[in-house]
């Protein structure tokens, strides 16, 4: 290699690496403002600033969805199977939004319960046909029943 | 000198390379039409819908396959760039600027396609979480490269000075590869992976990874294109050029 | 058939994303096409002219350096 290319490259290898150690760290500083969301455990641990808004995130609990017949209010209970969380809702929920379903809320703490603007639904990165999620489903149950059997 | 060293330093020459690159293009785009119609009817038609989603997530076909192009048109422009600073090689600056186009409307599909699924399944259109923002940014860094290509009157110096900032931007690939793992965000983890399980069922893998192989075979079609006729540009003056342009006006003289 | 458009209500999602990628990725392959079309066109002239320009030079009393 020439000198000059040599020259080149090293001055080339070493902006690019001082750019990506520059970013590093930006994204290092910035961990703490880069999170999402909190978890209801989070939530109850207070480390959340009071009065702020902030994204709730956790899986709805199971049988705690309750519709309310006249308008769309809707009340329910995210956990995150250590803690939980009431919520309030009203307004159109995503496709997705079912029991035992992972959901991300917008909104604050006002007495006790947590008051969304927004729910969003997150889904996971497993894709199946129903028949197979409906025989993993089955095998798991006769597996449970087996257990309990013994 | 080896062989294989040679076969690359005349592939460098501007007239081979323009040459070989025609003679591969019709096959090129032949097999990513074909390839890419049996994934779209393998995703749209043959894969059954899935057990969440149902037929809400036939839009991966194309939301994946072009989300995987961002990132890898990115780097091959980059190592060309690298290669085009380092080295001075015409034919390096010529196929990373060739490649910022095709890595811009990529990272576009990627976007548009993801709101459109976004919308039905997460409930908005969008949000500022780690791995959309990061991905936003991935179409800015093109439009900048492809920007400051355009705005340098001198041909070559505007490719190096792309090509930098093309390399520097390089450090946004890890950021938009691991988001999903490093922080919280709305978008979900990886679902294929190259080594290990990946969590999907084999009936609807299939269509995915045809439609990769298809849209990898499209960019380099569209590469091989656009390079060609950067070529010609570039090397107007040049006696391979002229006696192509003659040949192409028959003789008329 | 109708089944298959309306895709169980999703219809207008996925072939809106099919269509952006159709449409968008159409513009690309395209681009490059329409590109060379000038840029031929231009080299051409370019050629035609310096052929005038040559013929004429000739038909003139031969000049040193030209």
């Amino acid at each position: 290699m020439t000198p000059t290319r040599k020259r080149r490259l090293i001055a080339v290898a070493l902006i690019v690496t001082a750019v990506g150690i520059a970013t590093g760290l930006t994204v290092l500083a910035l961990g703490r403002n880069m999170t999402y969301l909190f978890s209801p455990s989070e939530v109850l641990a207070g480390n959340v600033p009071g009065g702020a808004s902030f994204r709730l995130g956790g899986v709805v609990l199971e049988h705690s969805v309750q519709r309310d017949s006249a308008s769309l209010k809707v009340d329910f209970v995210v956990t995150d199977r250590f803690h939980e969380m009431p919520v309030q809702y009203t307004g159109i929920l995503p496709d997705l939004f079912r029991e035992g379903q992972s959901i991300i809320a917008t909104g604050k703490v006002e007495n006790g319960h947590f008051a969304a603007r927004e729910v969003l639904a997150k889904h996971d990165e497993t894709y199946m046909p129903k028949e197979v999620a409906d025989a993993i489903a089955k095998a798991k149950a006769a597996g449970n029943s087996q257990h309990q059997a013994q | 000198m080896n062989p294989l060293l040679l076969w690359f330093h005349k592939l460098g020459s501007p007239p081979y390379f323009y040459r070989l690159a025609g003679r591969f293009l019709p096959w090129l785009y032949a097999i990513a039409l074909i390839t890419g119609a049996i994934g779209l009817y393998g995703g749209l038609v043959v894969a059954p819908a899935d057990y969440q989603q149902h037929d809400s997530f036939r839009i991966i076909y194309v939301h994946v396959p072009c989300a995987w192009m961002s990132l890898f048109v990115y780097a091959f422009m980059a190592a060309n760039g690298f290669v085009a600073l380092v080295w001075r090689i015409k034919l390096s600056e010529v196929l990373a600027m060739a490649s910022a186009p095709i890595g811009a409307a990529f990272t576009f599909i990627t976007l548009v396609t993801g709101s459109v699924w976004g919308k039905p399944t997460w409930g908005t259109w969008w949000t500022w979480d780690a791995r959309l923002t990061s991905e936003l940014v991935l179409l800015f860094l093109y439009f900048g490269v492809i920007g400051l290509y355009s705005a340098i009157e001198d041909t070559r110096q505007a490719a190096r000075a792309a090509a930098f900032l093309a390399l520097v931007g390089v450090v946004n690939l890890p950021i938009v590869h691991y988001s999903v793992n490093w922080w919280n965000t709305l978008h979900q983890a990886q679902t294929v992976s190259l080594m290990g399980q990946s969590k999907m069922d084999a009936s609807m893998l299939w269509p995915l990874l045809t439609l990769a192989f298809a849209t990898h075979v499209y960019f380099f079609a569209s590469l091989l294109t656009r390079s060609r006729v950067a070529l010609l540009g570039l090397e107007s003056g040049k006696e391979w050029v002229r006696a192509l342009v003659n040949a192409r006006t028959g003789g008329r003289q | 058939m109708t089944d298959f458009f309306a895709m169980h209500g999703y219809g207008a999602y996925i072939w809106t994303a099919y269509g952006v990628f159709f449409v968008v990725l159409l513009a690309d392959a395209l681009a490059p096409l329409r590109q060379r079309r000038r840029t031929l066109a231009e080299l051409r002239g370019r050629l035609q002219r310096e052929a005038a320009r040559d013929t004429l030079s000739k038909s003139a009393l031969p000049r040193s350096g030209s």
